[in-house]
């Protein structure tokens, strides 16, 4: 398995901090596109995007439809669309029924991205309240991608974690302020 | 591919094979084009499809819509997922209420035309706030989909009473001046809205990937259906639009939409860029 290619990252209740906490320790010199659901619960991500960009060493923008997934660059999924991975490695949106009580859904984004990216891909879950990405990571690990989840006992709420732990299992599962070395240690060329 | 030594592939590739003959499979049969569909939607439809069948195997859905005239319905609906909710995204509506309806009011008689009206919740929305613009009476507002399930839906108007609380904020936030209860009558857990909305509704079966133009509209609708279009079928449907558009006609996408990639969209002017309202022609011709 060489460096990912593209890291997608999940999470919910609690997520702002820990995407703030871990966007100001990625190096800025990471080549990897990385593309972000956060369950939110406002009808649009400005204020998460401006928010995150104050923290970032990279920079961040909302995902748009038919673009390339850009590399060295954040991408957050839009609320209220899912955010899907093309084979072509190109974004696309869909409103379909939510999945999980949410969209977008961290399921469907790596589902997507896993068939995308195959072994290639790197899948991260931090805190959450609800137990979607459990089966996006799974489905990660399944076409030989890796999978980062923060430790429940560290996460600000642990259902998303555990529960992907539960039914994905983990490469890393490490605190917090340990994932963005890690990140760096993994996927700098 | 070959020689590929990733976990799965092979099964990924082998769904893919599959998902492409049962798109063709349904086309040959039943004339329902999906080859033109971005196909990271198009293969979860696909998947949530043979799940709910039963089938195990795209290949055994495949069979079944080749050989079960009974399933092609359950198969559009099942590839069409008409979700949405009354006046979603209550910016747009309020521009439209502001910024389109007036010039709308300069013609004696208003063609709208609903592209992909899904269940009816736009086409309903729409309607109440021409009522209250006052411009109903001389309005045709022709509602098409390809779906003949969800039309039946659509002209029935009835949804679960539980939406009523979003679809009644999103309704004042839209600058409605009534409340949206007046134009329903909840019984157990279902609203039906006012049938009276219809008088000036055709709902008709219109597929945007194969038919024609419909009609001459002065304004048209066609909110989150080009997000599953691949580029040039995008570009194609623009085009239609266009063609049926009168000069200076409105256009209103949903508001996440990328144009950028289609030719077609330079025959078109922003009128509010972010919440994606088009008027046909030039910069000078809109501003007249």
């Amino acid at each position: 398995m060489g460096t990912p290619q593209a890291i997608v990252i999940g999470c919910s209740a609690g997520g702002l901090a820990a995407l703030e906490a871990l966007f100001a320790g990625l190096d800025p010199q990471l080549p990897q596109a990385m593309v972000v659901c956060c369950h939110t619960g406002s009808s649009t991500v400005d204020v998460l995007c401006e928010l995150l960009a104050g923290h970032a060493t990279l920079p961040v923008a909302e995902a748009r439809e038919r673009t390339p997934i850009a590399p060295g660059m954040i991408h957050i999924a839009p609320s209220g669309y899912h955010l899907l991975v093309e084979p072509s490695r190109y974004f696309a949106l869909s409103v379909d029924a939510r999945v999980n009580f949410a969209r977008p859904s961290i399921d469907v984004l790596f589902e997507s991205a896993a068939e995308a990216y195959r072994g290639d891909l790197l899948g991260v879950l931090l805190t959450g309240a609800n137990s979607d990405g459990a089966e996006g990571l799974r489905l990660v690990r399944q076409h030989g991608g890796l999978a980062v989840v923060q430790d429940p006992a560290d996460a600000e709420v642990p259902t998303m974690p555990q529960a992907a732990l539960d039914r994905a299992g983990a490469d890393h599962c490490l605190p917090l302020a340990a994932i963005a070395p890690l990140l760096n240690r993994l996927c700098l060329p | 591919m070959s020689g590929n030594q990733e976990p799965l592939a092979s099964d990924t590739e082998l769904e893919d094979i599959e998902l492409e003959l049962f798109v063709r499979a349904l086309k040959l049969r039943h004339g329902h084009d999906f080859s033109q569909y971005a196909p990271a939607s198009l293969k979860r439809r696909v998947r949530q499809l043979s799940h709910t069948q039963h089938t195990g195997t795209i290949t055994a859905l495949t069979d079944r819509i080749l050989h079960d005239p009974s399933l092609l319905p359950v198969v559009l609906e099942g590839l069409s997922v008409p979700v949405s909710e009354m006046f979603r995204d209550p910016d747009v509506f309020r521009a439209l209420r502001e910024q389109v309806f007036p010039v709308l009011a300069s013609y004696p008689q208003i063609n709208i035309w609903q592209a992909g009206c899904a269940y009816g919740q736009e086409v309903y929305s729409l309607a109440i706030l021409l009522e209250e613009a006052g411009l109903y009476e001389r309005t045709q507002i022709y509602a098409t989909d390809f779906n003949e399930a969800a039309l039946r839906h659509a002209q029935e108007g009835i949804y679960p009473a539980k939406e009523a609380q979003l679809w009644s904020r999103n309704y004042l936030e839209a600058g409605g001046s009534h409340t949206l209860a007046d134009y329903y009558s909840a019984r157990y857990e279902l609203l039906k809205l006012d049938q009276r909305l219809r008088r000036n509704v055709i709902f008709a079966n219109h597929n945007l990937v194969t038919d024609e133009v419909f009609c001459e509209a002065h304004l048209v609708l066609c909110r989150n259906v080009l997000i599953y279009f691949s580029d040039p079928l995008q570009d194609r449907t623009l085009a239609l639009f266009r063609d049926s558009l009168v000069r200076g006609g409105f256009l209103c996408l949903g508001t996440r939409e990328s144009l950028d990639f289609a030719p077609s969209a330079l025959d078109f002017t922003p009128v509010d860029a972010a919440l994606r309202i088009y008027r046909l022609g030039s910069r000078a011709a809109a501003k007249e």
